[in-house]
């Protein structure tokens, strides 16, 4: 009986990926104690935002291709109307316009377009397929950046440049052609001096110090630095788990959420490091796995950006802590403090899931 | 343009899709191999750099916290400066049990009341590695004794900090405003600057006046130190150090003495008054009655003191000059005048026969004079010199609402002066379309007729007068009125503010000419302000007001004894001078003070007095009811 049970629970879980994730998610949670000063408190809270995480991804998993590619097209639509809603009705905290109360809490519709954007790109161009032209990745593009507009209003970076990542992993995974992309890149440099004018004085701040965070030692410079000083000290084997000295003693700023890789990197070193990113790597090849295994064309493209996104996750966190890259608000997966951004990776795993076991199905049917 | 014909073909549609993840799969590794690149960098080759930042001696960095700006009359006199005082301070992450901590330092110093409430209020906003005083200004002896016995309190420290300071009280305090501890409201505010790095270590920020307005010039630079700090968290020695760059010193155009002599002048009464330069737009004299101790809110206010300024009927806490607002009354007509002569409605030799009354065509309703029997023969100099309400009425309807009010906004009417000083009011000047769209009703032909008198729904601040009256005093020509005269940063030159043009309106002499007569007679034998003029040097065009505060019904009679005090009409008075070359032009509103040739005259009459000779009243001129001047009785007036 109870055999039968798991056995159903397990019937659309990918085991690999589930083994790397729960390993990932108690990592998490002993960061998390040491980071936040030994709160109970906090950890348990954490554990249920995971509880809740897994929960969404195993229905996620069980729900299949067919139907989230029925969904894909509502659920942008809808996305997007939140979207606006939120740019008329939101609620401001900390400086920016990016939840809706919805009486019974608060959410934060820009973080359903990381999953929504990919899929409804994905979806366009699995119906364009039989007559492909070069304006469908114009249309794609405008599926991107309508959304992503509305929440560089609000403003929120860091989720912006997750939605236009995985927007664009869909068009590149489509065959958005070469030139194209080299064309792109040279607009891009051409128009940076544009966009600079646009971003808001302290998203521009935050790019010059992250050029010369010396600049700054006060202010937004001092998170770089105390995270360099973090990490540098940790040396090879790092001061053990509860003894980083820059974690311990307040030097660390946001220590329990974006920068909570600076008190992995103090407390477990070089080694510790590099055990994080095989993790991240093994998640990481397994959705590419997933990617190339896939059978149609909507699967291909949603199980190939959302892995990519995942990344763009892990590169991005951990090349801001260590001062590769400038600070944007993009938390570490499964380390950071928090219940929104763990929700929405969980989802992605989901679908991912859903589309390596709905494979075999699909395929005798 | 077909972009792969062979799209279609499906194997080979995988392969290119297969070839792309392998592609974007190269990118990730490479990618992940950076990250690698860079933890080796830091925790293998800069590993001992770091270690040494973080075990042996940690660095901090301690900010500090720039002297803040002086404010200066435009003598030199100071207004604002800064001091420092000894504080004594507590950081509950290394004192230990706080209620304990401070209990025992009330043994040895004396702690009240009110100081551990202001400790408990501050505890809450900050992190408890910071430190948060418990007492300040300690004086010498308490700070002896504490240092004494410093040992026993670990976590409790001595600091100096700067404090502000306003040596002249409550002189102009609305125009100087003050400073207060920074609140969540501000630390938004500087976070959406990005000027909150700036911020570190300043517990105060400006609030109101001159303090706000300024407040990115007059705080300065934060500088920092950083310091080795052994492993208890004291400072071991400093290893670089960037001093902190003192704020701009602001020198105000206003003269403090003068600025004394126009709030003596009030006595105990409510109003405001401005002064300006007509051609510069420098203003003189900003008052705004009554006022308050600026001081008691640097080291912040407490509840009851803070109550009683709120709740007061005489509401101190209004800046009136800028958010007062009053109904023109007859100091209006002056520009409706203008209008009249520059659209070619009143040309000279216009007059009327004014029979005390004026009414609309098919209408019964009369719009009274405020001279029951009526002036006569009234010509437009004439109209403005004993303020015939009945021509103005008539000259209103003859320019139509549009007109009138598209001229003299001209003059600043409707809009905001453009003044240095946060939260200025526009004022209303009425239209068909603001009536329209705020009360969804038409306009009446006899509303236009009581704005010509600057009744209905016309309202102005005092520095919207000042600044109408100092266009009128230079041509047409509308200055921005400011009260920072020249900036002077701590490196470097003094920067003088430039005169700034607000708008300009072409004004024909001979029409200027017939206005400034009217209102040169205005001081003279026979004018509403005749007692103003008395025993006066210089010339002095002016025009009284008055301002209803409660409504009078048709036929009766208004009666100022029977009246409340507070009910009684706002007295109101306008002027420049000297009247063929004008140096100054002033707007004074006293409350409910009754007439303006009276009550609010005198005032202006001092302050340009002051400006124009150099005289200062002697004290006892204060009251109103025993004036000093030669008794010269004032015309019958509105």
């Amino acid at each position: 009986m109870i055999d039968e049970i798991l056995a159903y629970l397990a019937r659309r879980v990918d085991s690999f990926l589930m083994g790397c994730i729960a390993f990932a998610c108690m990592v998490g949670l002993f960061v998390l104690f040491s980071a936040s000063g030994g709160s109970f408190e906090r950890v348990f809270s954490q554990f249920m935002n995971i509880v809740a995480a897994l929960v969404i991804m195993w229905l996620a998993a069980n729900t299949s291709t067919h139907y989230l590619e029925r969904i894909a097209l509502p659920l942008y639509v809808f996305g997007l109307v939140l979207l606006i809603a939120v740019a008329l009705f939101g609620e401001i905290s900390h400086g920016a316009r990016r939840w809706l109360n919805i009486g019974v809490g608060r959410i934060q519709p820009s973080e359903l377009m990381k999953i929504a954007v990919p899929m409804m790109v994905a979806w366009y161009f699995s119906k364009r397929e039989e007559s492909l032209r070069w304006s469908d990745y114009l249309v794609g593009a405008l599926l991107v950046f309508v959304p992503v507009g509305l929440v560089m209003k609000q403003p929120d970076l860091g989720t912006a440049l997750l939605i236009v990542a995985s927007g664009f992993y869909v068009l590149f995974l489509a065959g958005l052609s070469w030139k194209l992309l080299a064309g792109g890149a040279i607009s891009f440099a051409v128009l940076a001096p544009v966009f600079w004018s646009l971003l808001h004085d302290y998203q521009r701040k935050r790019i010059e110090i992250l050029l010369d965070p010396s600049q700054d030692p006060l202010g937004a410079g001092y998170h770089t630095i105390q995270a360099s000083i973090a990490l540098g000290s940790g040396g090879i084997a790092g001061k053990g788990w509860l003894n980083g000295t820059q974690s311990q003693l307040d030097f660390l700023p946001e220590r329990t959420t974006d920068f909570i890789f600076a008190v992995f990197g103090e407390e477990f070193g070089l080694l510790g490091n590099i055990l994080l990113l095989v993790l991240f790597g093994l998640l990481i090849s397994r959705g590419l796995y997933i990617a190339a295994q896939a059978q149609n064309t909507f699967t291909r493209l949603l199980a190939g950006s959302i892995t990519l996104t995942f990344f763009t996750y892990v590169f991005v966190n951990i090349g801001m802590v260590s001062g590769i890259l400038p600070v944007v608000g993009v938390p570490l997966p499964f380390i950071s403090y928090g219940g929104t951004s763990l929700v929405t990776v969980l989802l992605g795993f989901g679908i991912l899931m859903s589309i390596q076991t709905h494979k075999t199905l699909m395929s005798t049917s | 343009m077909r972009l792969h014909r062979e799209v279609k073909n499906h194997s080979l549609e995988q392969h290119n899709y297969l070839n792309r993840l392998a592609v974007a799969s190269a990118v990730v590794f490479v990618c992940l191999g950076l990250l690698l690149a860079r933890f080796l960098y830091l925790q293998i080759i800069k590993y001992d750099y770091f270690q040494t930042l973080a075990e042996n001696n940690r660095i901090s960095l301690v900010p500090s916290v720039p002297n803040r700006g002086l404010i200066l009359d435009r003598n030199g006199a100071v207004l604002a400066h800064n001091f420092f005082v000894y504080t004594l301070e507590v950081t509950p992450s290394k004192s230990g049990n706080v209620e304990d901590v401070i209990n025992r330092i009330s043994q040895l110093i004396e702690v009240s009341a009110e100081d551990k409430k202001r400790f408990k209020k501050l505890r809450a906003q900050s992190h408890d590695f910071e430190s948060v005083p418990i007492r300040t200004h300690l004086n010498e002896i308490e700070a002896a004794k504490f240092a004494a016995n410093r040992y026993q309190f670990p976590g409790v420290e001595i600091r100096s900090r700067l404090f502000r300071h306003y040596p002249m009280g409550n002189l102009g305090v609305h125009m100087i405003g003050h400073i207060g501890r920074i609140n969540q409201g501000d630390v938004k505010v500087l976070e959406e600057s990005g000027d909150i790095s700036n911020y570190k270590g300043s517990d105060h920020i400006g609030k109101g006046g001159i303090e706000q307005y300024y407040e990115r010039s007059l705080h300065g630079k934060t500088g920092f130190q950083q310091v080795e700090i052994d492993a208890d968290g004291q400072a071991v020695r400093v290893l670089a150090n960037t001093p902190p760059v003192p704020g701009d010193n602001l020198t105000l155009s206003v003269d403090a003495k003068m600025q004394e002599i126009a709030e003596t002048a009030f006595g105990n009464r409510r109003g405001a008054l401005v002064a300006m330069d007509p051609k510069t737009g420098e203003v003189l004299s900003y008052v705004s009655m009554p006022t308050f101790d600026p001081n008691l809110f640097v080291d912040g206010i407490d509840a009851d003191t803070w109550k009683s300024l709120n709740g007061s009927l005489d509401r101190p806490l209004i800046n009136r000059p800028i958010r007062g607002i009053y109904p023109p009354g007859s100091t209006f007509k002056p520009f409706v005048a203008m209008a009249g002569l520059e659209e070619g409605k009143r040309t000279p030799p216009f007059s009327i026969a004014d029979p005390g009354f004026y009414a609309l065509a098919g209408s019964a309703h009369r719009y009274r004079d405020w001279k029951p029997e009526g002036h006569g023969s009234v010509d437009m100099q004439k109209a403005i010199t004993v303020s015939c309400d009945t021509f103005f009425y008539g000259l209103a309807l003859d320019l139509g609402i549009d007109k009138l009010t598209g001229f003299v906004r001209h003059f600043g009417f409707g809009k905001k002066t453009g003044i240095d000083l946060e939260g200025e009011m526009g004022g209303l000047l009425p239209t068909p379309e603001w009536k329209y769209k705020r009360w969804k009703q038409k306009w009446f032909p006899g509303e236009t007729v009581i704005v010509g008198i600057g009744q209905g729904y016309t309202l102005v601040t005092p520095m919207q007068l000042a600044q109408a009256v100092s266009t009128l005093a230079n041509n047409g020509v509308a200055m921005r009125p400011h009260l920072v005269k020249s900036i002077q940063p701590y490196h470097g030159q003094a920067q003088q503010v430039p005169p700034v043009k607000m708008d300009e309106v072409a004004l024909n002499p001979n029409n200027v000419a017939i206005v400034r007569a009217g209102m040169v007679n205005v001081t003279q034998p026979g004018g509403t302000a005749a007692s103003v003029g008395a025993g006066s040097s210089y010339s002095i065009a002016a025009k009284t007001g008055t301002a209803q505060v409660v409504g009078i019904k048709q036929g009766a009679k208004y009666n100022a004894g029977a009246l409340d005090e507070r009910h009684r009409d706002h007295a109101l008075f306008v002027a420049y001078a000297p009247a063929e070359d004008p140096k100054i032009a002033v707007a004074v509103i006293v409350e409910n003070g009754g007439h303006g040739g009276s009550a609010a005259g005198p005032i202006a009459r001092k302050v340009m007095d002051y400006y124009l000779l150099g005289k200062v009243p002697n004290a006892e001129v204060v009251d109103p009811k025993k004036p000093s001047e030669p008794p010269v009785e004032d015309g019958p007036h509105d």
